[in-house]
């Protein structure tokens, strides 16, 4: 009895004294900055989870090798403490309070996907702790007045408006009729905003408006109405399964249309799953490797291209790409504020105004990136439709190969 | 938009077609559960999981280099020794319970069918590609893919295999007497565990054959089993238990309400029609039901 009286004490000691000195010191222990992040290591996100965590990874070895962090005349370098937030959204905000309330982190990494940020982002404002996310491209985040959220992405309805601007150019600068299908979720729900605005702005018409549902993997009626009506753009958003399944519904259908812009077109590896049937397809991107943006951590897209498939064995999908780019916003606020404070820290992330290979980065007053354009790209494939690649046509600034419009009609294909 | 049946009236036997396409495949799903459900009286929310599976292996052939449309023969064939393992494993200690029971234990397998595939898969959504090609009617505005059209030939053959067996074999005569009365059935000297066993694994491999279909027509992902569950489910409900002609009609009756409705009043009210006349059914059933009771006092 006394024996496990004595062990109990001496447990409950240790255990007390590990708890305490966590909080105390977890934000910065030693030379090491602490940042948190729940991603999505299993559940239905976890292969975009899984390329978050490794654009971070990739970035945080890159930024310690290079000389980490200069705060006050001290080195620091950062580590990251990741938990798996299952891809659901009351996980992520638990796990947004574990790590900020039993591990003292002061210093959030985003999850992925809008709906977790969005989940996330009142937990992280609460304690007031600064978090850069990358992967929640949701317009409702930035419309919230957060005043400790900063997104290097940007925001999704300006995710295709740019198709529209393309259309309406090709079009000798009439209107166009605009078809569209997005799934009923946050995000693609803002990409439609987008466009809605887009088609206000440039006088044209919205004659098919569908939403598709989310357990929805069938859009042969929406294309049956695409026949019925001929639009010159056809608009899709519903994450990689919507893409996946417009590529293959519209070319077994043999859909003729002018224009079709998607999103989510690399993360569904469209080119390599559809191949040939997938050519011509226009998909919006946060990023893409030729870009010619530069920054001394990674050099250039083509650079970071090459040292993260070095690294893991896959080509970057923009999703890791934007990731590397929230730990190199970090330590420019770290290194601008001169201090570990929370407040000073955010108020040096608010003041950000710099270039990395992923794109320029300047927050909004809602915190989303606004410096930053989208690009869009066209999937171009070679004759045997073996190799196809994504070539980015818009903006002009940046396209490497012409835009092929309007979409040969699949009798010529 | 409103008036697109009359801009493009044709389009209504596309829409139309494509529902009998879809409906087929739900119909077979739905014959598979209404089979399992009227001789163990389980419902089986795993259902969806099961064709998804089933699906896995058609794309799995396909990554190898093999034409995924032969994931019809051999997915059923590996589904079935699924369905009889699951049987042997959790469904025999829930046969004899109540349905509650049953459908827990099915939920529970269902999200572990769930998380295992995707530990396995991956959570990427995938495609199995069959370069079947299109067939073109009507001056080409009706499109028909051939992978929908051999998905549906697929559904219809097994289906007929299916019905013919159950009449002729000696399984099939010994799933009926069980479905009929179980424990007459064991005093007159059948198996019922191989029975179950079996009916189980038939399931089981009725959803892999369609889950090869889908491979080759929609897309797979580890967590997209539940619209096929909910849709079986709907289906059976609608046609009743051991009634085969009646699934293939409202199987294929609901494919095309589903089409119509989304072609002429758009998608977001597709889901919403499709409910709508469930309700619309059940309530007419009630009323017929009741008439009838009033007659027999």
């Amino acid at each position: 009895m006394k024996i496990r009286n004595i062990l109990i004490t001496l447990v409950s000691a240790i255990a007390l004294l590990i708890s305490a000195s966590t909080i105390s010191f977890a934000k910065v222990v030693g030379d090491k900055i602490i940042l948190g992040a729940a991603v999505s290591l299993t559940g239905k996100y976890s292969s975009n989870g899984v390329h978050t965590q490794n654009g971070y990874n990739l970035a945080v070895e890159r930024i310690n090798s290079m000389g980490g962090v200069k705060v006050g005349g001290k080195t620091y370098k950062f580590e990251v403490i990741y938990y798996d937030d299952e891809s659901n959204s009351g996980r992520a905000a638990q796990l947004a309070e574990r790590l900020i309330q039993q591990d003292g982190v002061q210093y959030m990494l985003g999850p992925y996907s809008s709906g977790l940020t969005k989940a996330m982002a009142p937990v992280t404002e609460k304690y007031e702790v600064p978090m850069v996310e990358a992967n929640g491209a949701s317009r409702s985040l930035f419309t919230k007045g957060y005043k400790y959220l900063f997104a290097v992405l940007a925001p999704a309805n300006l995710y295709l408006d740019v198709a529209i601007d393309l259309a309406v150019e090709k079009n000798g600068g009439k209107p166009v009729k605009i078809a569209m299908a997005f799934e009923q979720d946050a995000f693609s729900q803002d990409v439609r905003l987008g466009i809605v605005e887009a088609a206000k702005r440039t006088g044209s018409k919205i004659i098919i408006d569908d939403k598709l549902p989310k357990e929805l993997n069938d859009m042969a009626a929406t294309l049956s109405k695409v026949k019925a009506t001929n639009p010159d753009v056809l608009v899709v958003s519903g994450h990689t399964k919507g893409a996946l399944t417009a590529v293959r519904q519209i070319s077994e259908m043999k859909v003729d249309v002018k224009m079709l812009a998607m999103t989510h077109c690399d993360a569904a590896k469209l080119s390599k799953q559809h191949g040939k049937a997938s050519e011509y397809a226009l998909c919006a991107s946060q990023w893409h490797k030729s870009l010619s943006y530069k920054d001394k951590f990674f050099g250039g897209g083509m650079k970071y291209d090459a040292d993260f498939t070095k690294a893991f064995g896959y080509a970057p999908p923009y999703q890791a790409a934007e990731s590397s780019a929230a730990l190199l916003v970090y330590k420019d606020a770290f290194e601008r504020a001169q201090s570990f404070d929370t407040k000073k820290v955010r108020d040096a992330l608010a003041a950000t105004d710099m270039q990395t290979f992923y794109g320029n980065i300047k927050f909004a007053e809602g915190g989303q990136n606004v410096s930053k354009p989208m690009v869009l790209f066209q999937v171009s494939c070679n004759d045997d439709g073996s190799v196809c690649e994504n070539k980015v046509v818009a903006p002009t600034k940046w396209a490497s190969a012409e835009l092929v419009h309007p979409i040969p009609s699949w009798s010529k294909r | 938009m409103d008036l697109l049946i009359f801009q493009a009236p044709i389009l209504m036997v596309q829409a139309s077609m494509d529902g009998i396409l879809l409906g087929i495949l739900f119909a077979l799903i739905a014959y598979g559960m209404a089979l399992q459900w009227g001789v163990m009286n389980i419902i089986n929310i795993a259902q969806g999981e099961l064709v998804i599976m089933g699906g896995y292996i058609a794309y799995f052939m396909y990554l190898s280099g093999i034409h995924p449309a032969f994931g019809v023969i051999v997915s059923p064939i590996i589904m079935y020794c699924v369905g009889w393992g699951m049987y042997k494993l959790v469904i025999n200690k829930v046969v004899d319970k109540d349905l509650f029971t049953s459908i827990l234990a099915t939920f529970g397998i269902s999200i572990l069918a769930q998380q295992l595939m995707n530990f396995a898969f991956g959570a990427d959504v995938v495609v199995a590609q069959s370069n079947f090609g299109t067939t073109m009617l009507f001056n080409n505005s009706v499109t028909l893919p051939n992978a929908k059209i051999f998905s549906g030939a697929v559904c219809v053959i097994s289906a007929i295999i299916l019905v013919i067996y159950m009449k002729k074999s000696k399984l099939g005569r010994a799933i009926r007497a069980t479905a009929q009365n179980a424990r007459a059935a064991k005093i007159l000297g059948v198996d019922t565990e191989k029975v179950y066993a079996a009916t189980f694994g038939i399931n089981a491999a009725l959803c892999g054959i369609a889950g090869a279909c889908i491979a080759i027509t929609f897309t797979l992902h580890p967590y997209t089993g539940l619209p096929y569950t909910v849709r079986s489910f709907m289906i059976v409900i609608i046609a009743g238990l051991g009634n085969l002609p009646a699934v293939a009609i409202s199987g294929m009756g609901l494919g095309v309400f589903e089409e119509w409705s989304d072609y002429l009043l758009g998608t977001e009210f597709r889901i919403a029609a499709v409910f709508s006349l469930l309700v619309i059914i059940l309530v007419y059933r009630r009323f017929k039901l009741a008439r009838k009771r009033e007659y027999l006092k």
